[in-house]
């Protein structure tokens, strides 16, 4: 679990996100949603010790990452998976060595027994064979699950996903939304996923969580989204004629 | 002013970062292979060819002016071995390389920057100004004083070549001149400068590179500042140490 409270940030004297608290599950998908440029990224980096704070605290089960000292923090960093936007994989390393990158750096494990793993997660994100090939290689659907192999090799117990869908495909999308669920409830992460994508908020998260001109809108499970009477939250929902008649019609 | 002094302050934090112990050697370790051969053994080529023909035309440029028939022909040999050993090896070397090598480490480290590269090496606990750039400057460091040996011994293979085509100087002249009151400690002398430079090239783009914002755009003006600021610095540094170590 995690359980952020009043978290403020701001670039340059202009507050990005103000006095934000909310918590996020373990097990279940916590979705935090908002329009582009609502502080959803700052969020998630500022949750993660990317960025810096202003003020507040992040509880990683009992653990404020504030103010943790270095080799703390490395042992916590060690419990946290990231899928960047991008993938972030690097360009310089085959996939093998991507997904290994992390075991490397934090563990003793013989080659054997890396590669062991490595090719565990890269099956578990159905990316066998593919050891040798290089990002540029592989296809955007296929980056995202590498990156997910290596967000999960170290076994975190919470996963940060920034936007996993950006990029791709409505079919692709629903492959990757889905691994992201059954990793979560296979291995009882607590995973936090910024997202624009209507499929994802309402077919793989438990937990949403509405981000509007930086600060915490409404907060809920998911079941409650399409009841919920705040005015920004279902602007943002339904902007879509196709939506809003659906929500019209149910 | 006040921009200055902030670079310099960010810069020196910076260093400071870069120059933390290693957390794994063994990674540390293939890394410097890999610099090595990137920033290093990929220079040698343009480092023997440059050399080479300024070399060559340095000595055809002595051989031209030199028509004095008071003055010895072996002044030729003398005057290109010196401009080699004393300033083109070490600095105008320096300055091609910070455009090779320097503009390569801004761009490399500024596209990992604004791909995200660099937050995902440091949510896995990365140091990831220690763990990308430290190798690049030890690497370029170490390898420096080979690649002016080499651009000098290519130079003065270039001024020999075009000794050949001489009308003016005989090959004997030009092999007198090379031997007459040589001094081995210009080329301690040149060694010393560009393992300066080599620190100033790696980490001055490198920095650059770290704190890119935006995006390829970012990266490229990243890219033409380092070169700027690199060139420059080495010219500062070139008076300083030529001062230091000269007089």
């Amino acid at each position: 679990m995690i359980r952020v409270e009043h978290l403020c940030k701001s670039f340059d004297g202009r507050q990005i996100l103000n006095n934000v608290s909310t918590t996020f599950n373990a097990g279940q998908i916590n979705a935090v949603i908002g329009k582009s440029g609502s502080g959803k990224s700052v969020l998630i980096k500022s949750v993660t010790g990317l960025h810096s704070i202003d003020s507040g605290n992040v509880f990683y089960d009992d653990t404020n990452l504030i103010g943790l000292r270095k080799n703390d923090r490395k042992n916590l960093l060690k419990q946290i998976g990231m899928l960047f936007q991008g993938c972030a994989l690097f360009d310089s390393l085959t996939i093998e060595e991507n997904v290994m990158f992390p075991l490397d750096i934090h563990t003793t494990q013989t080659r054997a027994e890396k590669l062991k793993r490595v090719n565990f997660c890269l099956e578990r994100v159905n990316m066998p064979n593919t050891n040798h090939l290089f990002p540029s290689e592989i296809s955007g659907g296929m980056q995202k699950r590498v990156a997910i192999a290596r967000a999960i090799v170290l076994n975190p117990k919470y996963l940060f996903c920034d936007e996993p869908n950006s990029g791709l495909d409505p079919q692709t999308s629903m492959v990757i939304d889905q691994l992201i669920k059954e990793i979560t409830q296979e291995y009882n992460i607590t995973t936090v996923m910024n997202t624009h994508d209507m499929n994802s908020i309402f077919e793989v998260s438990d937990q949403v969580a509405f981000i509007y001109q930086g600060q915490l809108w409404w907060n809920g499970p998911r079941n409650q989204l399409t009841k919920t009477d705040n005015a920004e939250l279902n602007d943002f929902l339904f902007s879509s004629p196709l939506l809003r008649n659906k929500k019209g019609s149910s | 002013m006040r921009n200055f002094f902030l670079h310099l302050g960010k810069y020196l934090a910076f260093l400071a970062t870069v120059f933390e112990r290693p957390q794994r050697n063994s990674l540390w370790g293939q890394q410097f292979l890999k610099e090595l051969q990137k920033t290093g053994l990929n220079s040698v080529a343009i480092t023997v060819i440059v050399s080479f023909f300024i070399g060559a035309v340095i000595c055809i440029q002595m051989s031209y002016n030199i028509v004095n028939p008071l003055i010895p022909r072996y002044l030729v040999g003398l005057s290109t071995r010196d401009v080699l050993l004393l300033e083109l090896s070490s600095t105008v070397m320096c300055i091609i390389l910070a455009g090779k090598v320097g503009s390569n480490i801004a761009s490399e480290i500024g596209s990992m920057r604004v791909s995200e590269q660099i937050d995902a090496m440091e949510m896995m606990g990365v140091n990831s100004a220690q763990f990308l750039v430290l190798p690049k400057v030890i690497s370029f460091m170490a390898f420096m004083p080979v690649l002016v040996l080499l651009s000098m011994i290519t130079g003065i293979l270039g001024g020999a070549m075009s000794i050949t085509f001489s009308a003016n100087t005989t090959m004997t002249d030009y092999v007198n001149g090379l031997q007459f009151a040589f001094e081995p400690y210009y080329i301690t002398y040149s060694i010393i400068k560009s393992v300066f430079f080599a620190f100033i090239i790696s980490t001055v783009s490198a920095y650059y590179g770290y704190y890119v914002e935006g995006g390829a755009i970012e990266v490229g003006k990243a890219s033409t500042k380092t070169v700027v600021s690199v060139v420059i610095l080495i010219l500062v540094a070139d008076l300083m140490l030529t001062q230091l170590l000269l007089s």
